[in-house]
């Protein structure tokens, strides 16, 4: 009897086993965890940096701290960026102070406070142990000043300095400060216009008219010189006059300052044209603070970097690796398709064929950064120095396409994504069915008519899969585009108001690499980690649309063929 | 390299048709291979113009083999060579002068299966006329609509032109490909069995159209099905194992065949 039960049970958990349920729970099991692993990460660096923009309450706090003579007590201004704790061990062993540890305590608990006003008294961050602190407090009125260098400034406002003379002290300082830097803030766009717009045109058409002139030179046309010269007279002219109007609005923003007072009594003086915001936390509401955070993120998103990447926004570097995709997009399909098409239809099926077929799955593995390496070799040095040689003399030794830039990093991009295309577009062919050709064909059209009016149309959703996989990848990239085109700051975006619009030659700023740059190579990495986490997101968020809009036109090609591959 | 005129080809019956009619497509002496395998076996054949001739025998019988190298499909096929020669309406179609496309345009052929184009119907009809006509809009809309009338289609479709032709039933989509066979004004049209994939009705709709086509195109239709040939064929040939059997008026074929095979298969006994 027992050994019947003990038989069966063997039996049962065979039969299980045989039935393939372990199977699937095994693949449910990964299937979870990969997409338990993906949502993680993106609410994580949601999380981390979205929440960075968000106006914390500025907290002043008094607490010990153990220096070489002996406990110091400080007191400073600042927002509570992160908090953890530690094992009491490990705060022992790395000198942590004794004295303040309560009995029996086994967790010690820290505090990163960001304490700002960078120049009077750093560092601007500060690890807090819990146990040092003797006094907490959020009280009224302290303001926060976002500066346009030297990051945010914390303090109380002691009064505001006019240019004519004017002080104002006590409760209206708020008042006047808004009102003042309205009258800044309009200033301000209109010295942004001014230098954005008709100065840099100028400047433009005078780096032209330079280069004119050289080539004239070049050419032996001396009699086109004085013609030159008396348009670069003009717009010197034209240039001077703008620039005055210049100088006088950067006088409008002189002379006003804003005193703050420390948690320490120090004053610290910030002229007005320094003040990009600033707000008081302690004092808004729910409401006022979202406002605020929602201006906070659209500057993100639409300021040009400053302090080293550090601060500000990231637009140049969204509008890089957009427009960069794009182009990359533009180059890699007639190339893979025109590839796939000879491959599949042209060339004769042998294992010539085959031998290439098996060289360019191949090359999709190739490490991308020996892709850039053969970019700036072949594409920057080679091409681009040689077309300088050609069509650009005028400008040497400064050289124009024989430099990384945008046009290079997408060829190089292209490049690489290119196996995806042909390898996707060939399947796409090959489903095809073949009766569609023959109809086509028994209609008195050639080959190349059927491929162009039947065959590629119905293979378009196919390569589109291509080009979607290949933008997916070209995204991402970072180590090539180092060597062929991007920098940590561009100081013009590829595409402006000058003639041609694109420019193709220029450097460009990429997301990818903005990552890098303000993570790694920042110096001041506490500031900036929040940035990470938030362009990070940004450029995940930046592919899946790029993605969604190329996976929408496919959805509609595809709905056209529908049935007829059936 | 010409082998001897296979002696039961009806060499006789094929002349006497023929001195009262135009001849369409003559072919002499064709042998066809698929690599070192031979799959049509010296035939000469004279098929009359504006008449419906139907290929009947069984599965593999060379039939659309034959069919094909009316309008040099098989020139696609790798491998594929031929001896003998085809002359349409007096041009031998082999000529290096002759270019297979243009061949195209006057032989124009219909599939087994319907194979419209995924796109609108007018545009499938129109596809012809496009690829090497400079067709103007009104004119185009004209020979459109000429075609689908050709094919009786058009009162079934006049309302919806830029749909989808895949939305079209199977027996529709035939019709629309003959239609767009038609548009281009071959002088011959080849049906490969252009009604083995559809219902009885649809195919009673195709066979009516056959009767219709006849008197302007010469028609060519290769058949499975025996009383399809009887009703819509002036004249029959039966091929078997790549050979031309026995090629006559089709009465004739049916009521009085010459050879045993001929009986036999038309009979049912084998096929």
């Amino acid at each position: 009897m027992l050994t019947n039960t003990d038989n069966k049970s063997k039996n049962s958990l065979s039969s299980w086993w045989s039935s393939g349920e372990p199977w699937i729970w095994l693949n449910a099991a990964a299937v979870g965890i990969s997409i338990t692993a993906v949502v993680g990460l993106l609410l994580l660096i949601a999380i981390k940096g979205f929440a960075h923009f968000w106006p914390a309450d500025v907290t002043q706090i008094s607490y010990t701290q153990l220096t070489a003579q002996g406990p110091v007590s400080q007191e400073v201004y600042g927002e509570i960026v992160e908090q953890d704790s530690l094992p009491l061990q490990q705060y022992l062993e790395s000198g942590g102070d004794s004295a303040v540890l309560t009995a029996n305590q086994e967790q010690i608990t820290r505090w990163l406070i960001k304490t700002g006003n960078r120049r009077i008294n750093p560092p601007d961050f500060r690890w807090v142990v819990e146990n040092q602190i003797q006094n907490r407090s959020t009280p009224d009125g302290l303001t926060v000043i976002e500066r346009l260098e030297w990051g945010n400034a914390y303090g109380r406002l002691v009064r505001l300095t006019r240019s004519s003379g004017e002080t104002i002290e006590g409760a209206g300082v708020w008042d006047a400060l808004q009102e003042d830097f309205e009258r800044a803030e309009g200033v301000r766009s209109q010295i942004e216009e001014l230098e954005q717009g008709v100065l840099n045109t100028l400047n433009y058409e005078l780096e032209s008219l330079r280069l004119d002139k050289r080539r004239a030179e070049l050419d032996n046309r001396p009699d086109r010189i004085p013609e030159i010269d008396a348009e670069v007279a003009n717009i010197r002219a034209e240039y001077a006059v703008e620039e005055a109007r210049l100088r006088e609005l950067y006088r409008a923003l002189e002379g006003d300052s804003l005193t703050l007072a420390t948690a320490t009594n120090e004053e610290l003086v910030v002229p007005l044209s320094d003040i990009l915001r600033s707000w008081q936390p302690n004092n808004m509401s729910t409401l006022g603070k979202l406002g605020h955070y929602s201006t906070s993120v659209w500057r993100f998103l639409t300021d040009d970097p400053r302090e080293a990447n550090t601060e500000g926004g990231i637009f140049p570097a969204i509008f890089g690796t957009v427009l960069m995709v794009l182009l990359m997009s533009l180059l890699v399909t007639p190339f893979g398709v025109i590839a796939a098409l000879y491959l599949r239809e042209y060339a004769k099926q042998g294992p010539m064929v085959r031998l290439i077929r098996i060289a360019v799955n191949n090359l999709a593995g190739v490490p991308s950064i020996v892709y850039g390496v053969f970019g700036l070799g072949f594409f920057v040095y080679f091409l681009g120095g040689n077309l300088d040689q050609l069509f650009f003399a005028e400008s040497l030794p400064a050289p124009t396409f024989g430099t990384p830039g945008l046009v290079w990093a997408s060829l190089t991009l292209a490049l690489l994504t290119v196996p995806v295309v042909i390898v996707s577009t060939e399947e796409g062919l090959t489903r095809i069915p073949r009766s569609l050709r023959e109809g086509s064909l028994a209609l008195g059209a050639t080959k190349a008519e059927t491929l162009f009016r039947v065959v590629l149309p119905m293979a378009s959703p196919s390569i589109l899969t291509g080009v979607i996989l290949a933008v997916a990848r070209a995204a991402g990239e970072v180590a090539p585009l180092m060597l062929v085109g991007v920098v940590k700051l561009a100081p013009t975006l590829p595409l402006d108001g000058n003639f041609p619009y694109l420019h193709l030659e220029r450097k460009f700023m990429h997301l990818g690499f903005h990552i890098y740059d303000v993570g790694f190579q920042s110096p001041n990495v506490e500031a900036a980690r929040p940035l990470v986490y938030a362009t990070a997101l940004l450029l995940v968020i930046i592919i899946i649309v790029l993605n969604l809009t190329a996976i929408t036109l496919r959805g509609r090609l595809e709905r056209r063929y529908r049935g007829v591959e059936s | 390299m010409s082998e001897p005129v296979n002696p039961n080809t009806p060499q006789n019956d094929a002349d006497a048709s023929a001195r009262t009619e135009k001849i369409s497509i003559k072919v002499n002496d064709l042998s066809l291979y698929y690599g070192d395998k031979k799959a049509l076996d010296s035939i000469s054949m004279e098929i009359p113009a504006r008449q419906a001739t139907a290929f009947i025998g069984p599965s593999g019988c060379g039939k659309s083999t034959l069919l094909r190298c009316f309008n040099r499909m098989n020139d696609l096929i790798d491998n594929v060579h031929t001896t003998g020669s085809i002359e349409l309406e007096g041009t031998n179609i082999h000529d290096q002068r002759v270019d297979a496309a243009q061949l195209r345009r006057r032989v124009g052929m219909v599939f087994q299966r319907p194979n419209p184009f995924p796109k609108s119907i007018y545009e499938n009809v129109a596809y012809g006329m496009r690829i090497q006509e400079s067709v103007h809009k009104s004119e185009m809309d004209e020979r459109v609509e000429w075609a689908l009338r050709s094919a009786a289609l058009w009162d079934e479709v006049k309302d919806r032109l830029k749909d989808s032709a895949l939305g079209l039933s199977g027996g529709q989509q035939q019709r629309l490909v003959i239609a767009r066979a038609v548009a281009i004004r071959p002088s011959v049209l080849l049906l490969d069995e252009p009604a083995s994939a559809l219902d009885p009705i649809s195919t009673l709709k195709i066979e009516e159209l056959i009767e219709q086509l006849k008197d302007e195109y010469t028609i060519v239709i290769v058949t499975h099905n025996m009383q399809q040939a009887a009703r819509v064929s002036d004249h029959t040939a039966f091929l078997y194992l790549g050979e031309l059997v026995e090629f006559d008026k089709t009465d004739d074929i049916f009521k009085n065949p010459q050879q045993k095979r001929t009986e036999d298969y038309i009979t049912g006994r084998y096929g």
